[in-house]
């Protein structure tokens, strides 16, 4: 077999493989929205869950899903922002910068079931916390800040040096400089990276299952005292959202319309996931071209 | 400090002996009205220099604590199996006798990990066939519009929950594996093909980036010498990549090995040494996520979960320290 019958030969082997893959991602989302799309009705997003009867909705989960993705972005942001800065532009090349970006890696590659049981053990047993939003909300801390600190030093590593210098130029210490220049110039890359992670976040389920809970309690709505127990602001309430209730309906439901439920929820959990996805770099895009005369390359 | 004090004062008196700038008359002042102590302070900029460089360290700080408290919580009680309940470490890691309620001497986790490590080999070993032909395609064949395109619908895969793969796989692979395969439809072949679609995103953009490493001069040279586009690839590029297409399958394993839900939904949980491809089995991950809240804390059989536990971090570890390892040789 001479080489250029090979060159075909392989050229021709790698389309294949990509064709199947090209194939499986349409099918796969496809199938999702497909499936879902048709039961995703404003009754299905308004409606409360039901527990035996067919034709629940998913009012509080889309709820909960969204309180507990602001308040672990509330939490890990200040964090995953320190911490990005201290890595872009205070830690030099020593080994103790090393073991912290190793130990980073370690936590973004720790199994989120991990993290959950581990947010179990802390915050729901030894705290005292109980199966509660607050709970739940510490635990995909864990989770985010690991991706949420390396987003942000991305974004703020982008940064070109000559900004850095003309601040110093101009007599401004290290921190006003990274305060006053670096980060408003970063801020497109870092709300990218926020939202990317939120994402992550509103999809995650296993570090919930045993730190958020996997019961919704009774909510209502025009109560605003975060402390009554009914309040759907009360953070010390269990509360299950979208990825919980579909792999908890699967695998302990008994309503009838556990398939429907399912692809409906799915569909959602995608749309917002697409939404996220798409609507982090037009943000970003929008967000760069407001803030600096540059274009975006 | 005296001394300090002095010597600032002669270098500020010969400062103004030696003034070059006319126009800034210093002749009023005396030497003794420059205050040294406010000299010698550190400026507001030194001040905000350090409470900014505190602050960041303090988040810093607190990863670290974080991190650190999980290996130690989870440590400790993964631990209390083999120092409390006095079970055999080996008895734990190779019998496949598991009904820890039964008493410490069904304790045997061996069929789990087996399947755990059978799922992910085997879903590293699909994915990455597949992830090295979507990386060539998206950096030796093609460029432009049809590379975004699909690297935006990789990202696209990523995001998506992996509860929902758990979803299709329960209503569009066991089905189909029941068809073609017999038997219930729940096992390790639907569990390795749903861990292969999540890990062939995180495979492919790994393997993208080791390609986009490969100096360009290299491809040049090796077409100058009259190679063809396979031969440079297979002989230049993979080559040169092999490393870090090497951690990028490490790190695809670390997370089909880590993955639970999704498993969990697919695999059927029977905790028996598997079989076949199509026999209901169970991993670590689908047996903690099942039984967690079915135990006591503090009894046997929830020991033996949080032993478990330990497992999937010390593995995760491993996998941390093969990527290292491997990242230091090239």
């Amino acid at each position: 077999m001479n080489s250029k019958k090979t060159n075909r030969i392989a050229t021709g082997v790698i389309y294949f493989l990509v064709g199947i893959v090209i194939l499986l991602l349409v099918g796969i989302i496809g199938n999702i929205l497909i499936s879902g799309l048709p039961h995703l009705s404003w009754h299905f997003l308004t409606a409360t869950a039901s527990s035996f009867e067919a034709g629940g909705g998913v009012r509080d989960q889309l709820f909960n899903s969204l309180y507990l993705l602001l308040l672990t972005l509330l939490i890990s942001f200040p964090i995953a922002l320190g911490a990005a800065i201290y890595l872009a532009e205070y830690a030099g090349d020593t080994w103790l910068t090393q073991l912290i970006r190793t130990t980073i890696e370690i936590l973004s590659s720790l199994p989120s079931i991990v993290v959950g049981l581990f947010g179990y053990l802390l915050f729901v047993v030894q705290f005292g916390l109980g199966f509660s939003i607050i709970a739940g909300a510490l635990a995909l801390t864990f989770f985010n800040l690991p991706i949420l600190t390396s987003n942000i030093e991305e974004a703020i590593k982008g940064v070109p040096q000559t900004q850095r210098e003309a601040g110093w130029a101009l007599g401004l210490s290290n921190w006003k400089t990274i305060r006053g220049i670096v980060l408003p110039a970063a801020l497109p890359g870092i709300i990218t990276g926020v939202i990317l992670s939120a994402g992550r976040v509103f999809g995650e389920a296993a570090a919930l299952i045993y730190t958020a809970g996997q019961s919704g309690s009774t909510v209502d709505y025009s109560n605003w005292n975060p402390f009554s127990p009914t309040s759907f602001l009360n953070v010390m309430r269990p509360a299950e959202t979208l990825a919980v209730h579909i792999w908890k309906v699967n695998t302990e439901g008994i309503i009838p319309d556990v398939n429907l439920v399912s692809a409906a929820t799915s569909a959602l959990l995608v749309i917002v996931v697409i939404m996220f996805n798409f609507g982090a770099r037009a943000l970003g895009n929008w967000l760069y071209r407001r803030l600096t005369a540059a274009k975006i390359k | 400090m005296g001394k300090k004090k002095q010597d600032l004062q002669k270098v500020v008196e010969k400062a103004i002996a030696q003034q070059k700038v006319p126009h800034v008359k210093f002749k009023g002042i005396d030497p003794q009205d420059i205050d040294i102590a406010r000299l010698t302070k550190p400026s507001k900029e030194t001040r905000q220099e350090r409470w900014g460089k505190g602050l960041t360290l303090l988040a810093i700080g607190l990863i670290g604590i974080l991190i650190v408290a999980i290996i130690g919580f989870v440590g400790l009680r993964g631990l209390a199996t083999f120092f409390a309940d006095r079970v055999n470490v080996f008895h734990f890691l190779f019998t496949t006798d598991w009904n820890p309620s039964a008493g410490k001497e069904h304790v045997g986790a061996a069929a789990m990990i087996v399947t755990s490590f059978a799922v992910t080999l085997l879903a590293a070993l699909l994915a990455t066939p597949f992830s090295i032909a979507v990386a060539l395609f998206m950096t030796e064949y093609e460029s432009g519009r049809k590379v975004r395109l699909l690297q935006s619908v990789m990202e696209l895969l990523v995001g998506i929950p992996s509860v929902v793969y758990g979803f299709l796989g329960l209503t569009v692979i066991v089905p189909a594996v029941r068809k073609i395969f017999g038997g219930t439809g729940f096992g390790i072949l639907t569990a390795t093909l749903i861990l292969f679609v999540m890990v062939l995103p995180t495979i492919t953009s790994l393997t993208v980036d080791a390609f986009k490493a490969v100096p360009k001069e290299l491809r040049k040279s090796s077409a100058a010498l009259g190679a063809t586009q396979w031969q440079t690839i297979f002989h230049v590029v993979l080559r040169a990549a092999r490393a870090r297409i090497m951690t990028a399958v490490i790190f695809g394993m670390a997370r089909a090995f880590g993955e639970a839900l999704a498993v969990q939904m697919a695999i059927g949980n029977a905790v028996l040494m598997p079989a076949n491809l199509v026999s209901p089995a169970a991993t670590l991950t689908s047996q903690l996520t099942s039984q967690m809240g079915n135990t006591v804390m503090g009894t046997l059989p929830n020991n033996a979960l949080w032993s478990l536990a330990l497992l999937l971090l010390v593995m995760s570890l491993v996998f941390n320290f093969l990527v290292h390892l491997i990242g230091k040789k090239s």
